[in-house]
């Protein structure tokens, strides 16, 4: 569904991502893990067609993003880091106006909008200001926005920095059963425990580059080869691959 | 383009601005007040059916007919209010700003300015008297003014008193007594003094009979009279000075609206607003095409709100072509909004943006001509500012509001606000930041 293939961004003399390539199917979540600096928020940013790739290509079903109306697009959803919403306007407000970028519009939105809601439990909510809404239901309710236009693939940018366990389990639901709707997720987060929980498949990255491309039990092979079976933390695994120094 | 995103984009910006109660007062209220007091100076200042009287001292160290002429002369005229103080008195008045001016008569002022009169002229040994005009520094011009108003009185007053008949008959006589005296041609004395001995016959004749030898004074006065007018729209339509306050406040404040729409782009970045628009397959021109014609739309809203409150409160009038007036608002409101669009451009924190763009148009607006008439600049500065574009939305709102000038008058104001448009969406579209790491 979406395949990266060899990307390579440099700012100045600064080579964020290099030779980056990885596959996210249909149904399964891939998260994308790396220390701070590694080039996971350059990736997604290259992805979503928000910054231009020097080398290598994005492909969604098969065929290369390009430019920025291209079609394709409308089969990617981003649920950036940031709460991307506006707060004086309401939730509904909100949803109407990221689906009609999306050309959606009548009856169409209205279902996508009920539907996205209902998902991530705010329909209730809906004719309310989000300014009146707590950290967790703005970031439920920053998901719903990235699914309204119902795109195969969902970028999801550490969505759920801030947010209480409550609201952090409820997002975890949305996303299993976005999941189950085959839907192929792209996951970044430094919660080890959230990858280990949700993904599929793990790509490692740092300074740029993929260190590991694996399941959650390959990883552990990987690192433990000399112990089959044994428990290992993805946080032993991931500090085996990445070093213990500091990146700030 | 997608319809349905542009008109989204746009609907969005309008409910923005709309659900920020400040920004609306601020967009709607401030230019209306603002507007109404500058207007209500210059409108005063304008209305020529009760002229504004300009006070000043005078202080008579002479008493003479002549200095006593000049205060009641001058007490007679419609704009002055003339008061009478001693000397040291007079000087304090003006250093505390209780008068504009105050005027010194020195002593044996009368006697002297007769003198001076007739053989004051250059290579005269006769000393003219000096008349102190002693003014406040912060009111020149008026201080220029008054100047001219007591020349025409002074000379007024020592004309009549040194052409009564004593007097005229008296120079007369010395004249005669100088041609006999000098080695003129005979021929040229015979003219000279047949003319001058005329003129001593007709005052001695003339004023024999009256008074203080009336008629010749009566003879002398100002050689014309003057009639002011006007030039508004048309005869007997006064100026109304609030047109223009409103139009240079209605101006500065839509510049400020489109200021705060940049603005809000850069905190929208900053909230990674920009990641999710720059996702959607829309193009980064519809983008930008979007928030132009928001902006466009706030500011003539803003333009129009403060022009509609001008007219029915205060009176204000569209009296040349109304076709015009909506050419130069709609330009206008477009250049403001490019002028927000250049902001998020070329801007690099909200917070930097707002205090260099704050400045920038307020120097537009004071070079502009908003805040006062751009005649009163020095001439270099008049030239420099037709690079503002505040000068020529201000100069085109004039002239189709108070001064009543047609559709033509408006065609070049247009043009160059729609080329400041281009000049600031062609610097917007190479400058924008598109990509959001």
């Amino acid at each position: 569904m979406l395949e990266v293939r060899n990307l390579r961004k440099a700012f100045g003399s600064l080579v964020a991502v290099d030779d980056v390539s990885f596959v996210v199917s249909p149904g399964k979540m891939t998260g994308l893990l790396g220390p701070n600096g590694a080039g996971k928020t350059t990736t997604v940013s290259m992805i979503a067609g928000l910054i231009a790739p020097e080398r290598g290509q994005v492909l969604v079903g098969g065929q290369p993003l390009s430019g920025d109306t291209d079609a394709n697009k409308r089969k990617i959803g981003l649920v950036p880091q940031d709460l991307a919403l506006y707060d004086e306007l309401t939730a509904r407000d909100n949803l109407r106006f990221f689906g009609a970028l999306y050309d959606i519009s009548g009856a169409a939105l209205e279902t996508a909008m009920t539907s996205a809601l209902t998902l991530v439990g705010l329909a209730d909510r809906a004719r309310d200001r989000v300014k009146t809404f707590s950290g967790g239901m703005k970031r439920r309710l920053n998901l719903a926005a990235g699914l309204l236009h119902d795109p195969d693939i969902l970028l999801l940018d550490e969505p759920t920095v801030g947010v209480d366990p409550q609201s952090r389990n409820a997002i975890f639901d949305n996303l299993e059963e976005l999941k189950k709707r085959g839907k192929a997720l792209l996951y970044t987060t430094h919660y080890m425990e959230e990858a280990e929980r949700l993904a599929d498949r793990i790509v490692v990255i740092d300074r740029g580059k993929v260190v590991a491309d694996d399941t959650l039990a390959g990883l552990h092979a990987a690192v433990s080869p000399d112990r089959p079976g044994a428990s290992v933390s993805l946080e032993t695994v991931f500090l085996t691959l990445t070093g213990r120094s500091l990146r700030d | 383009m997608s319809a349905t995103a542009f008109v989204a984009l746009v609907r969005k910006d309008l409910q923005l601005f709309l659900s920020d109660r400040r920004a609306v007062i601020v967009a709607f209220a401030v230019p209306i007040f603002i507007g109404a007091f500058i207007g209500s100076l210059t409108n005063d200042m304008g209305n020529n059916d009760q002229p504004m009287r300009v006070k000043i001292v005078v202080a008579d160290l002479d008493s003479s007919e002549i200095s006593k002429a000049v205060i009641s002369s001058a007490q007679a005229d419609a704009n002055l209010t003339v008061a009478l103080a001693g000397a040291d008195e007079a000087r304090q008045q003006v250093q505390k700003g209780s008068v504009v001016a105050a005027v010194i008569i020195p002593k044996d002022f009368g006697e002297s300015a007769g003198r001076a009169f007739f053989r004051g002229g250059a290579g005269s040994d006769v000393q003219k008297p000096e008349l102190s005009v002693l003014f406040d520094p912060s009111r020149a011009m008026e201080a220029a003014m008054i100047r001219g108003i007591l020349t025409q009185h002074v000379m007024q007053s020592v004309a009549r008193s040194v052409f009564t008949a004593e007097s005229a008959s008296n120079f007369a006589q010395q004249g005669l007594e100088e041609i006999e005296r000098s080695n003129m041609d005979p021929n040229q004395k015979r003219l000279l003094g047949d003319m001058l001995s005329s003129v001593q016959r007709f005052y001695r004749q003339n004023g024999s009979g009256r008074a203080g030898g009336a008629p010749a004074g009566g003879m002398f006065s100002m050689p014309y009279t003057v009639r002011q007018e006007e030039v508004t729209s048309g005869k007997r339509v006064p100026y109304n000075g609030y047109a223009h306050s409103f139009a240079g406040m209605g101006i500065q404040f839509l510049l400020f609206a489109s200021l705060n729409l940049g603005i809000e782009m850069l905190l929208e970045r900053q909230r990674g607003m920009w990641k999710r628009l720059r996702s959607a397959p829309v193009s980064r021109y519809l983008l930008l095409a979007s928030r132009a014609t928001s902006a466009t739309i706030v500011s003539l809203m803003t333009l129009l709100v403060s022009f509609g409150f001008a007219m029915l409160v205060f009176k204000v009038r569209i009296q040349g072509s109304l076709v015009g007036f909506l050419l130069v608002a709609v330009a206008c409101s477009m250049m403001a909004a490019t002028f927000g669009l250049l902001v998020a451009a070329v801007g690099n924190t909200p917070g930097t943006a707002r205090g260099v763009s704050t400045l920038v148009v307020l120097v537009m607006v004071m070079v502009g001509g908003a805040w006062v008439p751009t005649f009163v600049f020095p001439k270099w500065m008049q030239q420099l500012t037709v690079v503002v574009p505040v000068r020529w939305a201000v100069d085109g709102l004039d002239a189709t509001t108070w001064r009543g000038l047609p559709l033509s008058s408006a065609v070049a104001p247009t043009l160059a606000l729609l080329g400041f448009s281009a000049l600031f969406g062609l610097i917007t579209l190479t400058r924008f930041r598109w990509e959001e790491a």
